[in-house]
């Protein structure tokens, strides 16, 4: 068992755990994620770390509330405890020298920011571009501004409510453009960073995506998080989740992570009626 | 039993006792157990049909060399605890390896009964004993020497070097990767055909000899060789599988609905996807499903198939029924419960439907032409023989490759070119001396039983090494 050390609740359907796991906080590094299942009857679910502290052994992840186990992981507090979690998986987040774009949309900002975090403490200069649907939905906005003054973030909003209008790509043409950067991270819903991509190719500049197909094992052995980049298969879980962004297929990873939409809706609205047999 | 002049006289007129099957039409609805092992009755019956030879080749044909005749014999005097005994000297799993060991191609390949009429049920008879572990005696164990090892994978080979070395008297730790101990016995290997309490009772069996399991630990990412020796271990065994799936190469592979075969069975096996939405984890239902490959994993996951609905559940393999490497009692069963076999097509193309998930496949025709290196004949396409088969669930059974998680454990060992773990075939020695492999991360994709004697090995080795005896 995990114990959840802190609970921290962003907006509405957005919430951090703070786990208790030494070990994992020890190896931990930017990039990487976890895989955790809730209770004895729950599915195996990948979440980027957020955070974490060899010293106080605990890693972080963030999660919004958008199906069944995210719906039932809100409801747990501080004190109880997760049933499994394992990690850190993956390879971590590694770029090359000079100024980057950070770019998160959406729940994708849980990721860029412990990226953007190594960055800075690597030496990078760092630009956050932050984008989200509404005000309400933007995450992460206290920290981002602990690590950078305002004229390295840039926010979006689709629709207006904060930061400018539109989305991501605009902050980043602007920055592609000025030469302010010579390389983009970036990891968000798939357009955000289908759009992304197409953008800093047009300026030459390399750009490298976090990517998040659905998986069930996490360490390489089943091949549900398989994606195509640069025509070959790949997975995301040991041979990521970090890609070259203009190698990846994006129709092919936006079609296998909506394999299990309908499935998905049925968990929840079991979940709802309690018909489930998890009810911690 | 039947004595002449003292001496034990074989049953040499029975044919071989029936397995104790569910019936097909029935088992193939639900996840039942298929074979349901032999009734005391049935065992007596078989047992008398060993003939107890002088120079017993089904021994030959084990390969951990479990004393047959000897534990048969301890069957007929209904000394079952003895029995078992008798095969925990060479084996720990008799329950397990009973039911999935290839027995037609090792013990009772080689019986002697096999040449006129039917081999001796040896597999049945040793998981008859097996099933009834409490009789046997407990195992004894050697005090403790103070020295420690970790296993790292809680599969047929680690599990096996585990209860080894606890008996030896060593501190020994299991890491395993998922929150539940047994590797491919328990994400690979369905329930109708193993059991997972049958697992869980080997497992429970090790924590009882002071073996500590510790899940959700991925060595090489939660700590390396190194730390683990830092840690105060003396000797690491590697047991971490096979891993990562083998690709078919061909376009629209990555179309959703089509799956290896790891993650359809784990999906199932591990997770319970066949009990959703009660469980979490969902899985695809299809009516029309294909599974390529001709493999005991490709069986596991046709009849999967079947049990979760499917109407028409088809094995395509690109050679024929007779060169298909699967045991022919599961062929047997699949196709009892209304699988049908293919032959001779090989996957050219998945092809989407409107809805974007695989709605057909493309499959080249093949005949079979002259032997290849294996000494069976290599199957070449028939020249325009192209066909459509319509199904809305695919899957790739046709093998895997070593997982990366190997390198990443560190030490001083070495990989071969396919990146599978160098170990000598005795010892399991890697070439870092400090640290073992065994099973399929050494030999590629075999058997449980050959994982689990590379297991039994390395404990030997590993015994030697650190006691100096």
């Amino acid at each position: 068992m995990y114990k959840i050390l802190e609970k921290t609740q962003f907006s509405e359907k957005v919430f951090k755990f703070r786990v208790e796991a030494p070990a994992m906080a020890k190896h931990a590094h930017a990039g990487q994620f976890l895989m955790v299942r809730a209770n004895e009857c729950g599915e195996r679910v990948p979440f980027t770390l957020a955070g974490w502290n060899a010293d106080e052994g605990w890693v972080e992840f963030i999660f919004m509330v958008i199906g069944k186990t995210t719906e039932m992981l809100s409801a747990y507090e501080a004190g109880d405890a997760l049933r499994d979690v394992t990690g850190p998986l993956g390879v971590p987040t590694e770029m090359p020298d000079g100024p980057c774009a950070v770019i998160g949309g959406g729940v994708g900002l849980a990721i860029a920011f412990p990226v953007a975090k190594h960055l800075i403490e690597t030496g990078h200069e760092v630009h956050a571009i932050m984008g989200a649907r509404t005000k309400d939905l933007l995450l992460l906005e206290d920290q981002f501004r602990e690590l950078l003054d305002d004229e390295h973030i840039h926010i979006t909003t689709d629709d207006g409510s904060y930061g400018e209008q539109g989305v991501v790509t605009a902050p980043l043409e602007r920055l592609l453009e000025s030469k302010a950067v010579t390389q983009v991270f970036c990891v968000g819903p798939v357009p955000m960073m289908k759009f992304s991509t197409l953008t800093a190719e047009k300026y030459g500049t390399p750009i490298t995506a976090s990517l998040n197909p659905i998986m069930v094992d996490g360490t390489g052995m089943c091949g549900c998080c398989r994606v195509e980049v640069d025509g070959k298969t790949k997975f995301a879980c040991v041979d990521g989740p970090d890609f070259d962004a203009t190698k990846v297929d994006w129709d092919d990873l936006r079609a296998r992570q909506a394999a299990y939409r309908t499935e998905e809706g049925q968990s929840l609205k079991a979940y709802e009626e309690g018909s489930c047999a998890c009810h911690k | 039993m039947p004595q002449v002049n003292g001496r034990f006289v074989p049953d040499m007129k029975s044919p071989r006792t029936p397995d104790n099957e569910e019936p097909a039409a029935e088992r193939a609805c639900d996840f039942r157990p298929v074979d349901k092992g032999f009734t005391e009755e049935m065992a007596l019956a078989e047992a008398e049909r060993c003939m107890d030879c002088k120079k017993p080749f089904c021994v030959e044909g084990c390969p951990v060399n479990i004393n047959i005749p000897k534990f048969i014999e301890q069957i007929r005097e209904k000394n079952y605890g003895g029995a078992l005994d008798t095969i925990r000297e060479e084996s720990m799993l008799p329950a397990i390896c009973g039911r999935v060991c290839p027995q037609e191609n090792q013990c009772e390949g080689k019986c002697i009964r096999g040449k006129k009429s039917e081999p001796v049920a040896i597999g049945q008879l040793e998981r008859f004993v097996g099933d009834q572990p409490e009789l046997a005696s407990k195992p004894a164990m050697k005090p403790k020497n103070g020295k420690k090892v970790a296993v790292v994978g809680s599969g047929p080979s680690g599990i096996t070097c585990a209860g080894e070395l606890a008996r030896n008297g060593f501190d020994v730790t299991v890491f395993e990767a998922f929150f539940t101990g047994g590797g491919v016995l328990v994400y690979g290997i369905p329930e109708f055909r193993l059991p997972k309490a049958v697992v869980k009772r080997e497992i429970d069996g090790l924590e009882e000899m002071g073996v500590k399991f510790e899940y959700n630990s991925v060595v090489g990412n939660i700590a390396t060789a190194e730390e683990l020796f830092d840690e105060g271990f003396d000797a690491l065994y590697i047991a971490t599988g096979a891993g990562l799936p083998k690709f078919l190469n061909v376009p629209g592979e990555n179309l959703p609905n089509v799956f290896f075969a790891n993650e359809y069975l784990t999906r199932v096996n591990l997770m319970k996807a066949n009990k959703f939405p009660e469980y979490d984890t969902p899985t695809k239902h299809g009516k029309n499903v294909v599974v390529f490959g001709g493999g005991n994993v490709a069986m596991d996951a046709v009849r999967t198939a079947k049990r979760l609905g499917a109407e028409r559940a088809i094995i395509a393999y690109r050679r024929t029924e007779d060169e298909m490497p699967a045991r022919r009692a599961e062929l047997h069963h699949a196709k009892a419960e209304g699988v049908e076999v293919m032959p001779l097509v090989s996957p050219l193309e998945f092809i989407a439907g409107e809805d974007g998930t695989v709605c057909a496949v493309k499959v080249q025709k093949m005949e079979l032409g002259e032997p290849d290196e294996s000494g069976r004949r290599r199957p070449v396409p028939i020249e325009g023989a192209i066909e459509e088969i319509p199904c809305d669930v695919a899957i790739s059974a046709i093998g895997t490759n070593a997982n990366p998680f190997a390198s990443k454990i560190g030490g001083k060992m070495e990989l071969n070119k396919w990146g599978y773990i160098i170990a000598d075939e005795e010892t399991g020695q890697t070439t870092d001396p400090r640290i073992w492999a065994g099973g399929d991360i050494v030999t590629g994709a075999a058997t449980v039983i050959l994982a689990m004697g590379a297991g039994k090995k390395a404990a030997a080795s590993i015994t030697k090494s650190l006691l100096g005896e």
